[in-house]
């Protein structure tokens, strides 16, 4: 086991490699400096001291230069130094990453909390009112842009009803809530932020659920289990549910993505200090460091998803051998 | 074939939508009654009316006809967008597969180290980088959502490719080329086709959501992601400016979706048989995030 987690973990090393690779060449090979905006619009700047200037931030060598020695610095956890306010992107990163986190782990919560009962009753009452129901849902929540489920609830739960505050993680006098007043506090911030990045990945785990009870029904086990006179309750919930949820555990390592993704968007609509936001102004400010530090930990997080997904596979599923797989 | 597919009235009903939209595309200086970028102080946020159907926004512009203009953006941006990713796909996916070896094995790498991508991320920092222009969304868009094709041809190709009259093209002395581009390829298509019309809708929704972050299309061009960003600022006051335009890229998403499926019964007789792997694992899994989202 440990021999096939290490081989695994060494397979990861070149993918994250070409991830950064291709991620700082086309950063950094597209027109224009990060300089430009205090030197090129600045007409009192002296060409020496822009030269001086690309010279301070590394800009002047060749980009291979410049990528191995970030890659350099990124071995030994050296992000550099944003070109905006000089802060080291290391502690950038960490202020904003825990409430991202936060964000996507109570997503993934809820959509496996929500999608596997649904999806499971979907397929056992295929053909049904709910079943249905179901297949519209999902196919309302891939089709509809979530920022503007966003909006939507936005006005109807925060302006019309005035049930959720709309914006930020705390209110204005947080600092005077006893410690569950607080904690609530953040809930209530957080929660339309977290139901609505759940929402469009739920249609898509609700809909896989589906399809793999069905194939999981239709195969000779289940037959088995109902031909020795097994409770239909049994026979779905001991037999079919638990191997129709081994195919889940990869999609949610492959949703991991699409989340990180999604919290540019729910983080600027609701105007949530977090790493998806921290990104968002890093690109508007050509800030490289910081881009490159968010792409590398977002590149290490979903890697780390796919990784802990193949773990948790195989201990879910007493099939799968240690062989290095070639497929997948 | 047809009458099986007009059987199908979700799917029927998706492509009559699909066409309504292509000639709003085409029309739009008929159809629309005033112009995308035409502004109109008298009537600031006007409410919908008879005179303006969807209302007006903060300049007075008329949504309506700022929306049939935006489908011109938002759907040339879907084929084009898709039109590359399809390129790459197949050609990426049928090289690998017909070749094997080393050749395969470093394009699939290549493969899997995108599809690890946050790729929203990836192009967000590209747009911001490049400048926010339509030709640089269709390419991003594209560049980054081959990956599905790629792999579907690349399984297509490697079962083709043992066919009899593969080896006999090979025997008589077809080039490689021609045996890609007459044979393998044209043979893996179908697949291809129902990934492309899912991805469509994928790419509208990514370009929308990139407007709506201020690096898609810039204003004054209308898109419907553009218009939804005018909509939030608004929320509380002008629910015309939100509604509206999310309800048409969440109808035209659906119905290529609807048109995807429909086309995925029709084509692959395989999948017909079982009708419940159409959310099959490989094939959809980069159509939703664009990445995602």
């Amino acid at each position: 086991m440990l021999t096939y987690i290490s081989r695994r973990l060494l397979g990861l090393l070149p993918v994250f490699l070409g991830i950064t690779l291709i991620s700082f060449f086309v950063i950094h090979l597209a027109p224009g400096k990060p300089t430009d905006i205090q030197t090129s619009l600045n007409p009192k700047v002296s060409y020496e001291a822009r030269v001086r200037m690309e010279k301070l931030y590394g800009l002047d060598k060749p980009v291979y230069v410049q990528y191995l020695s970030w890659l350099k610095r990124f071995a030994t956890f050296d992000f550099g130094r944003s070109y905006v306010d000089d802060r080291p992107v290391s502690t950038k990163i960490a202020e904003r990453i825990p409430i991202t986190l936060l964000i996507n782990v109570l997503a993934l919560i809820l959509i496996l909390a929500i999608g596997i009962p649904l999806g499971a009753i979907a397929a056992v009452k295929r053909g049904s009112a709910f079943d249905k129901l179901t297949t519209i849902f999902v196919f309302i929540g891939f089709s509809t842009p979530e920022f503007w489920i966003a909006l939507l609830s936005m006005s109807l739960f925060g302006i019309s009803l005035a049930w959720l505050p709309i914006s930020g993680i705390k209110s204005l006098d947080f600092e005077y809530f006893g410690f569950f007043g607080k904690v609530f506090d953040v809930m209530k911030h957080l929660a339309l932020p977290v139901c609505i990045s759940a929402f469009g990945a739920l249609a898509g785990i609700s809909r896989y659920m589906r399809s793999s009870m069905i194939g999981v029904i239709h195969q000779d086990y289940i037959r088995t289990a109902r031909a020795k006179g097994l409770s239909e309750a049994a026979v779905i919930y001991k037999h079919a549910l638990k191997n129709a949820i081994l195919p889940i555990i990869t999609l949610l390592g492959l949703s991991v993505p699409g989340l990180i993704g999604g919290s540019v968007i729910f983080e600027s609509i609701f105007a949530i200090p977090g790493m998806g936001r921290l990104f968002y102004e890093s690109v508007m400010s050509r800030d490289y460091p910081t881009i490159m530090g968010v792409l590398s930990i977002g590149a290490i997080l979903t890697l780390l998803g796919n990784f802990l997904a193949d773990i948790a596979y195989y201990y879910a599923d007493p099939r799968i051998s240690l062989r290095p797989e070639k497929e997948l | 074939m047809i009458r099986e597919f007009t059987r199908n009235k979700m799917a029927l009903a998706g492509s009559i939508f699909i066409l309504i939209m292509i000639t709003f595309a085409l029309l739009a200086p008929i159809i629309a009654p005033y112009g995308p970028t035409d502004i109109d102080i008298k009537n600031i946020l006007s409410a919908p009316s008879h005179a303006h159907i969807f209302g007006t926004d903060t300049l007075g512009r008329d949504i309506f006809s700022r929306i049939v203009y935006g489908s011109r953006i938002s759907l040339s941006i879907g084929f084009i967008a898709v039109g590359i990713a399809v390129i790459m796909g197949v050609l990426i996916g049928s090289i690998a597969g017909y070749y094997g070896g080393k050749v395969e094995s470093v394009l699939m790498r290549f493969v899997d180290i995108m599809l690890c991508f946050p790729t929203f991320f990836l192009i967000l920092a590209v747009i911001a980088v490049l400048e926010p222009s339509i030709f640089n969304i269709m390419i991003v868009i594209g560049a980054t959502g081959w990956m599905s094709v790629a792999r579907l041809v690349r399984a297509e190709v490697l079962s083709l490719k043992e066919r009899d009259y593969v080896t006999c093209a090979s025997v008589m002395g077809a080039s490689d080329a021609w045996i890609i581009f007459r044979h393998l390829i044209p043979n893996a298509i179908a697949p291809v086709l129902v990934s492309a019309t899912l991805g469509i809708g994928g790419a509208i929704l990514t370009e929308s959501a990139l407007s709506f972050l201020g690096i898609g299309v810039q204003p004054p061009t209308p898109s419907w992601g553009n218009i939804l960003m005018d909509g939030k600022s608004t929320l509380g006051v002008a629910w015309w400016l939100t509604i509206f335009p999310g309800v048409f890229i969440t109808l035209t998403v659906l119905s290529y979706n609807l048109l995807g499926e429909a086309l995925r019964d029709l084509l692959d007789p395989r999948l017909k048989q079982c009708v419940d792997d159409r959310f099959s694992l490989t094939t959809n899994l980069t159509v939703r995030h664009p990445d995602p989202e």
